[in-house]
């Protein structure tokens, strides 16, 4: 089961206000050395959780990592400390908008606004609370991409190894205009009543799922849904197609994720996430120049990107690989062939996996060296 | 490791920053890591080969030389290295000017396109030469920049750089004795160059 770490001195966060105290939900797998240097920190995505390499608590699917996490895997439990918490902001047990406010009722819409360096103070919070003093690698894809690039800049001390996966270093527009079709679907829902669903008793189930459906187009690529469904119908018979049935498999495949994402998934907590990741501009936090993030830093650099990702493109990875080359940094960078998409990240990829593999092995050999 | 690979690695000093453009699976990189304690790092526009040498633990980078080059700061290593790559690239003279500019020093090895069988076989047949090392049609060949030692020579003179040293290989990769360029010119498969900036 999760584990959850109170920490009654709250968070101040970036947009000023301060959060009166603050839960980080996480798990762990491994066991931390004596001399805590083989502690791996795993960031998880937009819609993920602290379940990475273990069933999830609530729907009993497998862990979102677990081809990745596990006991002679490409993050080896055996070897590593695994540790993955749930995001500030999220809805799996770490303070968000589901949570209480000290008054005692739900925040709601009214949880501050976050952002992805605010995730990262508070798994911060919760890595010193484990007694770990630098980590020996932070690895995350997509929104788990931004918050390793977080991490590395933000506290560039503690992090010895950091992997951005599939991700950028500022959300763009377009990623934003998906964000905002999503989050409009709920607000269009009845059941939102303005973000007090909770109280009401009710869900915005039909705009949580839309947001769901239209983000999840974006995580595959269009060979992949063709291998897929291509235009396979559901009916056998022409007589037997409805005009807004489900005709196309596609989007009976669709409407399954849509439905099963709202069963686990807050709105509010949606809501939220996207808008802290739109809000993602890691240059714009050093004078608009992404290499000055970078600056004197020590921390190894992976950069891994997927070829058929369209929603963070390879340029975008590129962009951050050449950043770090001019700010002189330890990185290494390559774009995986794949038809999968975004998604990539997620599924069986061998040469994705086999460089990881390598770079941590390498970066331990470093690490070693480094500590001798 | 292959042996021209040796004759550069014998070039670089121990402990120094390298970077080796067209890297391929790192092999040069993990030797001078390995054997020298270099920080060796690596250019490769090879997926398949980039994510090998990422995966044997070497910091390398998926790129292009004629165009990520330009991303590195001044001086950030003390040697570039460019080995059987230079005929390969799109602009020869801006790649060698951007390795003097991020390296204070360059490592050059490339095929010398002025062997002696290369100059029968086009005398011969009056055809493109077919050898060992310049092995695929014209049409389909990616060593679309051919020069010889001499040539070399004279774009280095025409660039203000300094030839610190310079040497003659046979195929195997084995040292030729003798410093004459006319005859290097002629005999030897390949030349391995150590340049730097002028002043």
């Amino acid at each position: 089961m999760s584990e959850t770490v109170h920490f009654a001195d709250g968070l101040a966060l970036d947009c000023g206000q301060t959060l009166p105290d603050l839960d980080v939900a996480y798990r762990t797998y491994g066991r931390l050395s004596p001399a805590a240097d083989n502690a791996v920190l795993v960031c998880h995505a937009l819609t993920g959780d602290q379940y990475v390499a273990e069933p999830h608590a609530a729907t009993g699917r497998p862990g979102w990592w677990q081809a990745l996490v596990g006991p002679g895997k490409v993050i080896d439990t055996e070897r590593y400390f695994v540790i993955c918490a749930n995001v500030l902001g999220g809805c799996m047990g770490s303070t968000g908008p589901t949570s209480r406010r000290p008054d005692g009722r739900v925040w709601g819409m009214e949880f501050p606004p976050i952002t992805i360096r605010d995730m990262v103070r508070a798994q911060e919070k919760l890595v010193r609370h484990l007694g770990i003093e630098r980590l020996f690698a932070v690895i995350g894809g997509s929104m788990g991409g931004m918050q390793a690039l977080a991490w590395a800049t933000t506290f560039p001390e503690r992090v010895f190894a950091a992997v951005p996966i599939a991700t950028a270093s500022y959300h763009s527009a377009q990623n934003i205009a998906f964000h905002e079709v999503g989050r409009q679907a709920i607000f269009a829902d009845p059941d939102f009543m303005g973000g007090d669903y909770a109280a009401a008793g009710k869900v915005p189930e039909r705009g949580l799922a839309v947001a769901r459906m239209a983000a999840h187009i974006t995580y595959v690529s269009e060979q992949a849904l063709t291998r897929k469904f291509g235009r396979k119908l559901r009916a056998t018979d022409v007589r037997d197609i409805s005009l807004f049935g489900d005709t196309f498999e596609v989007e009976s495949y669709l409407r399954h994720q849509g439905s099963s994402f709202v069963r686990r998934f807050d709105a509010n907590a949606y809501l939220t996430i996207t808008r802290a990741m739109d809000l993602f501009d890691l240059a714009a936090e050093h004078d608009g120049d992404l290499t000055r993030a970078f600056a004197g830093s020590r921390t190894r650099f992976c950069v891994i990107s997927f070829s058929s990702d369209w929603l963070f493109p390879t340029g975008q990875s590129r962009a951050i690989a050449r950043a770090l080359n001019q700010a002189a940094a330890n990185v290494s960078f390559v774009e995986i062939s794949t038809d999968k998409g975004h998604d990539a990240f997620l599924l069986e990829e061998p040469d994705f996996h086999a460089a990881l593999r390598g770079f941590l092995a390498g970066c331990a050999a470093h690490w070693r060296r480094e500590t001798a | 490791m292959r042996v021209d690979l040796r004759l550069i690695a014998d070039m670089v000093a121990t402990g120094s920053r390298v970077l080796d453009i067209g890297c391929g699976d790192g092999a040069l990189i993990a030797d001078l890591e390995a054997r020298r304690g270099c920080d060796a790092r690596g250019l490769e526009i090879d997926m398949r080969l980039t994510s090998e040498a990422i995966a044997r633990g070497l910091s390398v980078v998926q790129g292009d030389a004629d165009s990520d080059l330009a991303h590195f700061p001044d001086d950030a290593f003390d040697y570039v290295v460019l080995s059987r790559t230079l005929q390969a690239v799109a602009r020869p003279r801006e790649v060698l000017a951007q390795m003097l500019r991020i390296g204070r020093r360059a490592v050059v090895s490339f095929p010398n396109f002025g062997h002696w069988p290369v100059r029968l076989h086009l005398l011969r047949h009056g055809r493109m030469p077919m050898t060992r090392a310049w092995s695929r049609q014209w049409y389909e060949t990616p060593n679309i920049h051919p020069c010889t030692i001499r040539d070399f020579f004279v774009l280095c003179g025409g660039e203000g750089y300094v030839i610190e040293t310079w040497l003659a290989a046979d195929d195997m990769g084995n040292p030729m004795r003798g410093r004459r360029v006319g005859w290097a010119n002629l005999l030897a498969e390949q030349g391995v160059f150590l340049l730097r900036r002028a002043g």
